[in-house]
């Protein structure tokens, strides 16, 4: 009894010593970083620290201070939330156990266990799970790179560069020509591009109805291409000039001073240009030399990276097999991680992993679509079990119902992600 | 007149909680004393009007909750979005636990627990339907048929360390403090609700996409375990 008392209070000292000074060594607890307050690293972090009970000590390293969900942030563009209402803080969860540091990771010391970041000090680790989230391979669209993301948002990290494209699409002058770049698989959010046309579309019918939309795009095809096409058709016809793989949709290249977007050897005088460029793993991830290629090959189990047992890499940085790289796929995958992680350090029982994803799309307002599967860890990798998709010529009460669930589901996976 | 039916044994088999039904058959005189259970609520026959509950004629076959006028509860309507056709597999179900089937029902009404009753109002409620639909008839060969059901699957015990791991892949949509937005709330449940709810969708018997799909991989422990959790999940 005596024994417990103790132990317990000890606990608790430790924990409110480890809130106030982040990097103190030596409280005797294993200690858990992770690296990016997205969709995977919020929720490892917030299980992490729920399940263990201050049993861990757990350090989430996140630069910014608002969290903009890219989820939703087309519906932003669409003039249906308001950018606020994408916005999370940490705040929940530094009250929660969690460390929070507003800082930048800069590098990762494998041998030593610490990781290094930008305002100086390092912050040892015994598991380490990176989810930083993606990066653009450079030189991937000819004429772009960051430095043009100003006169041509990506807009694919949301925040500042959603509301400049938004602001760049509303000043376009009446007729003028919205054009998209669209990125190679795999990228993240297979639908995302085309829900964001769909939500430009329904933006301009409002404000700007003899505005055009061309969409060059590398890929044969796309995510929910006929369903999205069906949609197309009905609420904004005549509007979207969609050039695939076939009519050259994967040779172009953009001039952001000129504001000219060539295709196929065409050049197109445009008004507003959002060019999304092929992707890869976040730079940290690369950094930490846990990557081959462009990703972060992963153990199907755990999340465990191949390169180094102690190194976790979660979410969109990840090559895991069969889940598309989804703000759903990475909280999924941050659970499976959480249990193994806290599993390893203090011996807690660990379940069998089990994955899932749902990735709802809308079309128009009350016009929504979903596409849906589960998972689950082989030795080679997360495997597809089964799914589904929405079909076409559904009735729009099943639509307006679609949408009304995927409002259901930001709530409770923002909740599930930030507490 | 006395209408004859056969109790729909797959799903009662699997679903249901009930042991043993020593008779398969529905008999429509006997279902019109059970239908005073009902009456409070609901009328049936010529002319009849939406009461408490909507009217009941034609209700085989019929989408659930699409009586014009009516005023549903929104959970009615979505599962008929959803795809809830009343047959008698969907009626037994709901008269058996209205809100395992339907989570927020309004219907205010505590199941009829008697399979053998609910046969028969089922015999009864069908006689005022035009086109009676997915009704097996008796066969002449199998007119009557001892069923053994077997009630193991909602007695398992749960473990609720195990459901609460398993719990993350709900609260991706289903918000842990209850809230409903646009998805249903699913904690505090009475554990045997719950169970029967996620082997209704196992069994495509409720209608959802994603429910069927994540419950299609659940094992019946792994059911009972979420039920455990969830029972007391604040
Ligand atoms: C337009 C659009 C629409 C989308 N719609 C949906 C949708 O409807 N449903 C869905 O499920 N998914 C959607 N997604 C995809 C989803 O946003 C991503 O898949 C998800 O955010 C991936 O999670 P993550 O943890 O890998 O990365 P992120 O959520 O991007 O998080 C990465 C975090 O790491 C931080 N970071 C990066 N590098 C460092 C470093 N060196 N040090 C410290 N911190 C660092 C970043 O600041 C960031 O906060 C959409 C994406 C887009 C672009
Ligand atoms: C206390 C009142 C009440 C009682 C008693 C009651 N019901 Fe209901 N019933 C309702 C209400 C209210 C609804 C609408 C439910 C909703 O919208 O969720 C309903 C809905 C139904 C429906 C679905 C109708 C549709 O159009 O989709 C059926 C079938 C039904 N009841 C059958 C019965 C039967 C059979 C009994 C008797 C065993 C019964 N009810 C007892 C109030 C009641």
């Amino acid at each position: 009894m005596k024994m417990n008392r103790r132990s317990f209070i000890g606990t608790v000292t430790a924990a409110t010593a480890t809130l106030s000074a982040p990097m103190v060594m030596g409280s005797g607890k294993p200690r858990v970083v992770i690296v990016g307050g997205g969709a995977g690293g919020a929720t490892a972090a917030r299980y992490i620290a729920k399940d263990s009970k201050g049993g861990i000590e757990v350090t989430l390293i996140e630069p910014s201070r608002a969290y903009y969900t890219c989820f939703f942030s087309n519906l932003y563009i669409g003039g249906l939330r308001d950018i606020n209402s994408i916005s999370h803080s940490y705040g929940t969860l530094a009250t929660n156990g969690v460390n929070v540091v507003h800082d930048w990771a800069i590098g990762v010391d494998r041998a030593a266990k610490t990781v290094s970041l930008a305002g100086g000090g390092t912050v040892p680790y015994d598991k380490l799970i990176l989810s930083p989230g993606i990066d653009f391979v450079e030189g991937a669209v000819e004429g772009w790179d960051t430095s043009a993301q100003n006169a041509m948002p990506h807009a694919y990290k949301a925040g500042s560069q959603t509301e400049l494209l938004k602001a760049q699409i509303m000043a376009m002058p009446q007729g003028g020509t919205f054009a998209m770049v669209a990125p190679p698989n795999p990228f993240r959010c297979p639908p995302g591009p085309y829900e964001r046309v769909s939500m430009v579309a329904h933006l301009l019918k409002a404000n700007n109805a003899t505005a055009k939309i061309i969409v060059a795009d590398p890929k044969p095809k796309f995510s929910k291409m006929s369903l999205f096409q069906e949609g197309w058709a009905e609420h904004y016809e005549g509007m979207i000039d969609w050039i695939g793989e076939d009519f050259g949709g994967g040779n172009v290249s953009v001039d952001p001073a000129a504001m000219t977007v060539t295709i196929d050897g065409e050049v197109t005088k445009v008004d507003a240009c959002n060019v999304i460029p092929a992707m890869k793993a976040g730079h940290i991830a690369h950094l930490a030399g846990v990557t081959d290629g462009n990703w972060a090959p992963v153990n199907s189990a755990d999340m465990s990276t191949k390169a180094d047992p102690d190194v976790y890499v979660l979410g969109d940085s990840s090559q895991q097999g069969d889940m598309p790289k989804s703000g759903f796929s990475a909280n999924s995958q941050a659970k499976v991680c959480a249990n193994a992680v806290r599993g390893a350090l203090t011996g807690s029982k660990v379940f069998p992993a089990k994955f899932s994803n749902t990735c709802w799309s809308l079309i128009e307002i009350n016009d929504g679509v979903k596409v849906g599967a589960t998972y689950q860890a082989t030795p080679e990798k997360i495997a597809k079990v089964d799914g589904f998709i929405s079909k076409a010529g559904e009735t729009a009460e099943v639509r307006k119902a679609t949408y009304e669930e995927s409002v259901g589901w930001y709530t409770g996976i923002t909740a599930d992600m930030f507490g | 007149m006395i209408f004859r039916m056969f109790l729909p044994i797959t799903f009662a088999s699997t679903i249901a909680a009930s042991v043993v039904f020593g008779e398969g058959l529905g008999d429509a005189g006997k279902g019109t004393k059970i239908f005073s259970k009902c009456k409070s609520c609901h009328r049936i026959g010529n002319g009849a009007i939406n009461r408490v509950g909507p009217h009941l004629n034609g209700i085989f076959g019929r989408k659930a909750g699409t009586i014009v006028g009516f005023a549903y509860s929104k959970s009615m309507v979505r599962a008929g979005v959803d795809g809830l056709v009343w047959t008698a597999e969907t009626l037994d179900a709901y008269l058996e636990n209205p809100k395992s089937l339907v989570s927020k029902t309004r219907m205010n009404f505590r199941g009829l627990k008697n399979p053998q009753a609910r046969a028969d109002l089922l015999a009864f409620l069908r006689g005022y339907s035009d086109e009676p639909i997915n009704i097996p008839e008796a066969e002449p060969t199998a007119t009557k048929t001892d069923l053994k059901i077997d009630p193991a699957i909602l007695t398992i015990k749960g473990d609720p360390e195990y459901g609460e791991y398993l719990s993350g892949e709900c609260k991706t949509c289903h918000q842990s403090g209850g809230e409903d937005d646009g998805i249903p709330a699913i904690t505090k449940w009475p554990e045997e609700d719950f169970a029967i709810a996620m082997h209704a969708y196992k069994q495509k018997l409720r209608q959802h996409p994603v429910m069927q799909m994540m419950a299609g991989r659940l094992s019946d422990e792994e059911i009972a375990a979420l039920a455990a959790y969830f029972k007391d999940h604040e």
